[in-house]
């Protein structure tokens, strides 16, 4: 059953695959945007780069995350996955697990051509990669349940930002902390276990309050 | 099997029905009528557990339907308003892909035997984008067929239906209620099946 969810989201996925393209340029020229803004000054960028490159991986994931039960709302296969006689936990991981493959690898895997540009080192570019790998599915799984809490009401994409912002801070300054560590020579680690700690606990429950937003926005 | 009792229906600030009780045992079949807005398909909701009733319960075997969760879902297949097939896939993909859901999987050969059955025949390539209103709804009875399931909530499952269409879900009512199967079907249309345990439930607006 899981097997067949994540099959069927990475298959409408590749179906409408503009949609995971425009996330992953939307990263990119969010990103490039600052070394044109801001001017060639390696010292300034460098320094700047993990949050640049976070916060533009926290805007990209967010513009993803409106698809993850819209259409499936629309034409009525949502309501029928309620129905099933499977666990909707499992449901909701499949899809955030499909959710996370389409559209956060491909961020992860053009994130250290983005901090070359910003002119991070070798050891920058490996953590940077490391955190968004651990803090990307964050990101999916909260934002799940903001979608969930939102679905087929008007002006849902300020909303969602609105109520999912917020809750995206903790996962966000670990982040950045890890690839500022790197920049001044400390110790990354400490960062990257307690983002590994916050993946495990919202992989634990977020998708339980998802179940539950859904269940009340099928009503 | 299933017992309605007392059922209350409030939808924003106004109450589509109350007091509403109705019984259902194996080989039983319940129409509900009533005009647009008289909470027909919020009934079928309920009794689907997607919409929580306001007052009274549901009962299937004995036991409350929220308490039953995932076991009473492999006993129902609702077909709702909503076709609840994606555009991007073929007829025949959605057909497998909600069957793997639902936890009965299906092969190649067997899910185009069951399109067939549902007249689909030689249109089982088509995106479902690309199928009439009538052929989409094909495809959700084509999803009664693969699940085999005792209750069947059909929500106005007769719309944009040709007659040969509305023949073939009628033929396949009959069949389930003789194997004593259970079918709730809100419908305009006159039904005029013939089975034994037939009630119809008005609801007035």
């Amino acid at each position: 059953m899981f097997r067949w969810i994540v099959w069927r989201d990475l298959m409408l996925a590749w179906r409408r695959r503009t949609d995971a393209l425009s996330t992953l340029f939307f990263f990119m020229i969010v990103v490039s945007l600052f070394p044109l803004s801001i001017g060639p000054e390696t010292q300034v960028l460098r320094s700047i780069a993990p949050g640049v490159v976070w916060v533009a991986a926290l805007l990209a994931s967010m513009l993803s995350l409106g698809r993850l039960f819209a259409s499936d709302y629309v034409d009525g296969t949502l309501e029928q996955m309620l129905l099933t006689p499977q666990p909707l936990y499992l449901i909701v991981l499949g899809k955030v697990l499909a959710q996370w493959v389409v559209s956060g690898i491909p961020l992860i895997l053009i994130s250290p051509l983005l901090g070359v540009q910003l002119g991070l080192s070798h050891q920058s570019l490996l953590v940077l990669a490391a955190s968004l790998l651990l803090g990307i599915p964050v990101l999916n799984l909260i934002g799940s349940i903001g979608t969930a809490l939102t679905l087929g009401l008007r002006g849902s994409g300020v909303l969602l930002s609105l109520l999912v912002l917020p809750l995206c801070i903790p996962t966000l300054i670990f982040g950045t902390g890890a690839v500022e560590a790197t920049l001044i020579s400390a110790n990354p680690e400490a960062n990257i276990y307690v983002l590994g700690a916050v993946f495990v606990l919202t992989m634990v429950f977020a998708p339980w309050a998802t179940c539950a937003a859904l269940r009340i926005s099928l009503e | 099997m299933l017992d309605a009792t007392n059922l209350e229906c409030v939808r924003g600030n106004r109450r589509l029905f109350k007091n509403m009780s109705f019984s259902m045992r194996p080989g039983d079949l319940v129409q509900l009528i009533g005009p647009n807005g008289s909470g027909k398909t919020s009934l079928i909701r309920m009794l689907c557990g997607l919409l929580p009733p306001t007052s009274g319960e549901i009962r299937w075997r004995g036991t409350r339907i929220s308490a039953l969760g995932e076991e009473y879902y492999s006993a129902v297949t609702y077909l709702g308003h909503r076709h609840g097939a994606k555009d991007e896939f073929t007829a025949l993909e959605n057909l497998r892909v909600s069957s793997g859901l639902s936890g009965c999987e299906i092969t190649h050969e067997q899910a185009m035997d069951m399109l067939t059955r549902v007249g689909l025949n030689g249109r089982e390539n088509l995106a479902a984008r690309l199928l009439s209103e009538g052929q989409r709804r094909r495809l959700g009875l084509a999803r009664l067929l693969v699940r085999q399931t005792s209750l069947w909530l059909l929500d106005e499952v007769l719309t944009s239906l040709d007659e040969a269409g509305a023949e073939s879900i009628k033929l396949l009512m009959v069949e389930h209620l003789d194997k004593g199967g259970m079918a709730v079907v809100a419908t305009h249309q006159e039904l005029d099946l013939s089975v034994n345990n037939f009630q119809r439930i008005e609801l007035a607006s």
